[in-house]
């Protein structure tokens, strides 16, 4: 299957003349992160399938940023926007989509002040222009009539007020999407945001990847969906920690549709 | 001798807004002790969303009881304040209703007030069986400690005090009740009273009315103590709300220019700034004081009404950790108050006590625990932004003390040596094409 992945880098479109139509900016968890690595594929396929003209920086893409920042560390942050946007503006990169909701909301918010200044969309909004411009279709398939619940990326939701995108995308799936307690705008943090991903939790009665767990449990799903990385690690973890791992499949949009088409 | 209700009148009237305003200039010059920040842009979307957000109450109803009842007594608040001006007048002047003779219209108008008065008086009675009988957790939390707590119950009884004097008031004015029009609920409070003497009547309305107004005046005064000044400040505090996405933290300026700067092969890291440079190098990267935070941050302190609608949404403090967003504002103003006391008591100058707003009222554990998730800001109903304080703090400790938690630090350095959160060679990025 992998062979048929195709993935070309920004420097191979340069060496023909040639601008791709978007950059699919991978991220840090889509690159090394076992689990992301799989949603990174998915999308991949997906992009393929749709024709679309597509590269990543592959080694030339660093992290942008958004942990260090969120710790405090300014500096570090700063150093790692500007060479990101050296990067970006020389190969004249107009139009970004990632997968990840953290590297999303960096680019589109933080970088313009630095001197980058893109078309940054989110992976389930760029797919639902596929859908709506007929480059890809996709039917219930496998997931017809499933029981979805979508789990509301902090930095998708609240802090870029998409909630629409991925939802539209699990309905043309066709299956039920049912609403946890908290969701959009209200939506429980997954407990990874604000770089707590890489630390321990300070001392409290419960993780909130549990909490949160809990929620999207209670409405019975038999699939947890997802649009970032993070939260997707962090609602794996809760569900292994209740033992339901038999019973409810964590899955980000992308590889819901992927399978869905069974690519 | 006839003039002393009058000139006693006008003595009360004088000290109470003269006492209020030397508050709020003291108020305005505790904000200025923090940054100045640029909000002078998007002045229409700014309108927006104080039209919406504090005049409209639109974020308060979405939590519908709460909001009901709020919305209830904040009308009440407003209308029945067109009636302080008649009583002004009347207290000045030594004149009884002087409005009476615009006829229907002040019926209808006294009517209004009296039906509010009453809604007014339920809702505030239910909020308080709400804090002290059903105990809502979130009027419960650790840092809603003694005065907090006392503070929230001082309130609802000034409102249920000011409302019964205002209908004692009516019902035991003889003249208005024989008109009766616009006694919609004084007429069932005047039997109460009906075995009394005229005389008797005249003294208790009297009194009421005295009383009515002295109430509001010391409530008035009262604000600046308390959480209650929002009834004034979400207005601006709306006004100077967070327009950009709430996922979007600021760029701090001075770090862009030391980046550009080491980024820049051809600046010299040993040159003299220029002569006429006048650029402000920072005394310190992020905060740690409240005199290290905005105006906007301090304006927000002093906004919050301790609601705790933040810390019940926050995912920290859900899960039993110890930062409370509520309590970030809760010491932000006292610490600020701190401050200000102890400028006032030094001449106009702040002098050392030791003392500062990270350490001695918020704990680093409390800075650590936030997921930066925005349910705080998303829940607060007059746009108080709490995240952006953490941050500050954050940076403080990251950028001046070095003292970020170890995984923060090895997260860093990954970031800083291979770029990514993980030790994972960059060269690598693509590897999971093959895989």
């Amino acid at each position: 299957m992998s062979e048929l992945l195709k993935v070309p880098t920004m420097a191979e479109f340069m060496e023909q003349g040639k601008q791709p139509e978007v950059l699919f900016w991978v991220g840090c968890a889509g690159s090394f992160d076992d689990r992301a690595k799989k949603i990174t594929k998915a999308f991949v396929k997906l992009l393929n399938k749709a024709g679309v003209e597509f590269a990543v920086l592959g080694t030339e893409e660093s992290c942008t940023g958004d942990p260090a920042k969120r710790a405090g560390n300014e500096f570090l942050f700063q150093m790692q926007a500007v060479t990101n946007i050296e990067i970006l503006n020389a190969y004249e990169v107009k139009k970004i989509v990632t997968a990840c909701p953290h590297c999303f909301n960096t680019i589109k918010n933080e970088y313009p002040s630095l001197g980058g200044n893109y078309e940054v969309m989110h992976h389930t909004q760029f797919l639902k222009t596929l859908l709506n411009e007929g480059r890809l279709t996709v039917e219930g398939g496998k997931f017809k009539g499933k029981r979805i619940t979508f789990h509301d990326p902090c930095y998708l939701g609240r802090a870029n007020d998409v909630y629409e995108a991925p939802r539209d995308l699990i309905q043309k799936l066709e299956a039920e999407l049912v609403e946890m307690k908290n969701c959009k705008r209200n939506g429980l943090c997954c407990g990874a945001g604000g770089a707590q991903m890489f630390k321990e939790a300070e001392k409290g009665d419960k993780e909130v990847n549990v909490e949160r767990t809990e929620q999207a449990l209670e409405v019975k799903p038999e699939i947890v969906a997802a649009g970032c990385p993070f939260c997707n690690t962090m609602i794996t973890d809760g569900v292994k920690s209740k033992e339901k791992e038999s019973e409810v499949a964590i899955m980000d949009i992308a590889e819901l549709i992927a399978n869905a088409q069974d690519l | 001798m006839q003039y002393l209700p009058n000139i006693l009148f006008l003595v009360l009237l004088v000290l109470g807004i003269g006492y209020f305003t030397r508050n709020v200039k003291k108020l305005i010059r505790n904000i200025k002790l923090g940054h100045k920040i640029d909000v002078s842009d998007n002045k229409s979307e700014r309108f927006k969303n104080m039209a919406l957000i504090a005049f409209g109450q639109s974020k308060m109803v979405r939590r519908p009881v709460a909001g009901i009842l709020h919305f209830i007594v904040y009308v009440g608040f407003i209308v029945i304040n067109i009636e302080v001006l008649e009583i002004i007048i009347d207290g000045i002047f030594g004149t009884h209703r002087i409005f009476s003779p615009i006829g229907s219209v002040y019926n209808i108008l006294i009517g209004t007030f009296e039906i509010l008065a009453l809604l007014v008086f339920v809702s505030v009675v239910i909020f308080w069986i709400r804090r002290n009988i059903i105990k809502l957790q979130r009027f419960w939390k650790t840092e809603m400690t003694s005065w907090p707590k006392n503070d929230a119950n001082f309130i609802l009884y000034f409102e249920m005090v000011l409302m019964t004097l205002f209908l004692i008031m009516n019902a035991t004015d003889v003249h208005f009740q024989a008109m009766n029009s616009g006694n919609v609920v004084s007429q069932y409070i005047a039997p109460w009273f009906s075995e009394l003497s005229e005389n008797t009547l005249h003294i208790i309305e009297r009194t009421a009315w005295w009383l009515h107004i002295a109430g509001i005046l010391v409530f008035l005064n009262y604000l600046y103590f308390s959480k209650h000044l929002h009834i004034l400040l979400a207005f601006p505090n709306t006004y100077f709300g967070k327009l950009r996405p709430k996922g979007e933290l600021n760029n701090l300026e001075a770090v862009t220019k030391e980046v550009k700067m080491m980024m820049d092969p051809n600046v010299d890291p040993f040159a003299e700034p220029a002569e006429d440079s006048d650029e402000e190098i920072p005394a310190k990267f992020g905060a740690s004081d409240v005199t290290d935070l905005n105006r906007i941050q301090l304006l927000n302190a002093y906004t919050c009404t301790e609601c705790g609608r933040c810390t019940s949404e926050c995912p920290a403090n859900q899960t039993g950790k110890k930062l409370s967003p509520r309590k970030i504002m809760m010491d932000t103003r006292d610490r600020l108050e701190e401050v200000g006391k102890n400028i006032d008591a030094n001449s106009g100058e702040f002098k050392d006590d030791g003392k500062q707003l990270l350490g001695h009222y918020i704990t680093n554990e409390e800075i650590w625990a936030c997921t930066t998730c925005n349910a705080c800001t998303e829940a607060c109903p007059v746009s108080i932004d709490p995240l952006s304080i953490i941050l500050e703090m954050r940076r403080y400790l990251v950028m001046e003390q070095s003292a970020a938690p170890m995984e923060l630090n090895n997260m860093m350095t990954n970031i800083e040596n291979n770029g990514a959160p993980w030790p994972y060679n960059q060269m690598d990025r693509l590897n999971w094409k093959n895989e």
